[in-house]
């Protein structure tokens, strides 16, 4: 029987739902106008008032925010509150240009929380279980999020943070943890950790794990699960959105719910910008019509995505997002080809070696290269060299097959690529251009 | 028979080989031999030593990728033709030899020969019936 934190506005029929954003968008279109005038004067620039958005159906007519806005408008630029009302921020780790900064007020951190707790609930979680938060704690989204949810479901929340891998284990295993959350790397590194220490599935009480923050894919979720003995959930958010649980993945595993009560999910075309019909490939662009002190109108996530309208059999009425297939500045274009990560570690799992991998590109003699290195394992590793460099030989093969491009593998010792905060550094670009 | 060999996964960069040494050192193992092979990116470094599976877990726990195989040791007759002698058996026996290297383990009349071969016991046999001393984990780890 499928559980809901808040069943009456997860399971909504469709034509309320959108009469619902419909409202929440007008009043938030004319929150923005009144409060945030960097965005009032995109607005004036392209000609658009409140008045011309009476609903969903006139969103296409607002212009998009982008990361250049975030940018220009630092710190403060975006506000739609005054700080003596805002209670927190957040921010973005700043790896990819500068830094994000969100504000929340409390009703902010609340409906964020109520979609953190949808997620727990929908991985299983009640009051009955010990969730044990492996995100990072501080600035950044993932500890605060699934702390603040797991609070609501009434978890047993042990805030342990990110690291420190033998106190994790210790902890999941003497305060029977039954729920983990962490990135998906730092989850596959949990497991490897036990494996090393002889435990199993088995020698600990979890159940399910809530993983994001990072691509993953089908394949590690696989081996996540049969590692740690869980099922294990995605979750999508980004912290100008307000952080994990913009979206989150159900009981059928096969797409994460939108919470559209609280943002308006469109499809764009990344070159032109127009929205794309439903069920088609594209950027995903965010509305959020409850936020109040970051209220973002058509947040351009970069973002590769395609939404799936489907009924779902659990029952939930909300839109369901694919796995991001790539961040179109994740994306790495190499000798024109586009390469996105998550392709690379497809391989790599499918022929057994683990999602430990880092990718190089560079530019020799005006030509791209791509290299990849894999850590060598105790499975791939046989004191026969020629066995050795068949598997590597048939990894590259299947590296060109799906890329359309030629790679080279070099294998690394163990625990040699690093990790940070348990995210692996998955691209190292050393091209000049 | 068969005596165990341990296998380990090196990158090619300076002082890979060394590290592998200084935990060796560190844990006072003595090695028996030692061959290295490579390729343009990494190399294996096969050992026998004195402790062949307290090495297997130290070099683990140093973060080391290793394997545990059972390879065939042979006394070689300190001979010209020594040698010819024992690898005309294991033709004839049509015995594939994947690898192997010598050592002389401080003797004067004989030297060792390790062999890596799909079946240690059908080339044990091979051998012995020939006469040829087939050499036990325990000669090797007390030598």
């Amino acid at each position: 029987m499928e559980r809901y934190y808040q069943p009456k506005l997860e399971t909504m029929p469709r034509d309320q739902l959108r009469a619902l954003q419909d409202e929440r968008l007008v009043k938030q279109v004319k929150h923005v106008w009144d409060n945030v005038p960097y965005y009032r004067a995109k607005m004036e620039a392209k000609g658009v008032t409140p008045e011309d958005i009476k609903g969903v159906a006139d969103l296409h007519k607002l212009p998009f925010v982008t990361k250049a806005d975030l940018r220009d408008a630092y710190p403060y630029g975006l506000m739609g509150k005054p700080l003596s009302e805002c209670v927190r921020i957040h921010s973005t780790s700043g790896t990819t240009g500068k830094r994000v900064v969100a504000f929340y007020t409390q009703h902010d951190i609340d409906l964020w929380e109520d979609c953190c707790a949808r997620a727990l609930t929908a991985a299983g979680a009640t009051n009955e279980d010990v969730c044990q938060v492996a995100y990072g704690y501080g600035l950044f989204t993932g500890g605060a999020g699934l702390h603040g949810g797991s609070h609501k479901v009434g978890c047993l929340t042990i805030p342990i943070s990110s690291g420190n891998t033998d106190r994790q284990i210790g902890f999941i295993k003497d305060l029977s943890a039954t729920i983990l959350c962490c990135t998906p790397s730092y989850a596959a590194y949990l497991g490897e950790s036990m494996k090393e220490l002889g435990m199993g599935p088995d020698d600990i009480p979890l159940k399910a794990g809530i993983f994001g923050a990072e691509a993953w894919s089908e394949e590690m979720r696989q081996d996540i699960q049969n590692t740690l003995g869980i099922k294990a959930y995605d979750i999508y958010g980004l912290t100008e959105l307000s952080g994990p649980g913009v979206a989150f993945e159900c009981s059928a595993q096969s797409g994460m719910h939108i919470n559209e009560d609280h943002f308006i999910a469109e499809i764009i075309d990344p070159d032109t910008g127009e929205v794309l019909p439903e069920g088609s490939k594209g950027e995903l662009v965010f509305t959020s019509i409850t936020k109040e002190a970051f209220p973002l109108l058509r947040y351009r996530t970069r973002d590769i995505c395609q939404l799936n309208y489907e009924p779902c059999p659990c029952g939930r009425t909300h839109v369901k997002m694919c796995k991001p297939m790539g961040r179109s500045d994740d994306m790495l274009i190499i000798r024109g080809v586009n390469v996105f990560p998550s392709q690379i570690e497809t391989v790599l799992l499918n022929h057994g070696y683990a999602a430990n991998y880092q990718i190089v590109v560079d530019r020799v003699n005006h030509s791209d290269t791509l290299e990849v290195r894999v850590e060598m394992t105790p499975e791939m590793f046989t004191d026969n060299l020629g066995q050795i460099d068949k598997r590597q030989k048939e990894l590259v093969a299947g590296l060109r097959s799906m890329l359309g491009l030629a790679a080279k593998v070099t294998l690394v010792a163990p625990k040699s690529i690093v990790r940070s905060e348990g995210k692996a550094v998955r691209i190292i670009d050393n091209r000049k251009i | 028979m068969s005596v165990k060999q341990i296998s380990v996964f090196l990158e090619n960069k300076p002082g890979e080989l060394n590290g592998l040494t200084q935990v060796l050192a560190r844990h006072h193992i003595d090695m028996r031999a030692m061959s290295l092979s490579e390729t343009n990116e990494f190399g294996i470094a096969r050992i026998i030593v004195d402790r062949p599976l307290d090495t297997a877990t130290v070099l683990k726990d140093a973060g080391y990728v290793c394997t545990v195989t059972s390879v065939l040791a042979v006394d070689i007759p300190h001979v010209p033709g020594g040698l010819n002698q024992v690898l005309n058996i294991l033709s004839e026996a049509k015995i594939n030899l994947e690898y192997g290297y010598a050592f002389l383990g401080g003797r004067k009349d004989s030297a060792y020969m390790v062999f890596r071969v799909a079946d240690n016991a059908a080339a044990t046999a091979a051998l012995r019936a020939k006469g040829i001393r087939v050499v036990d984990s325990g000669e090797l780890e007390t030598m």
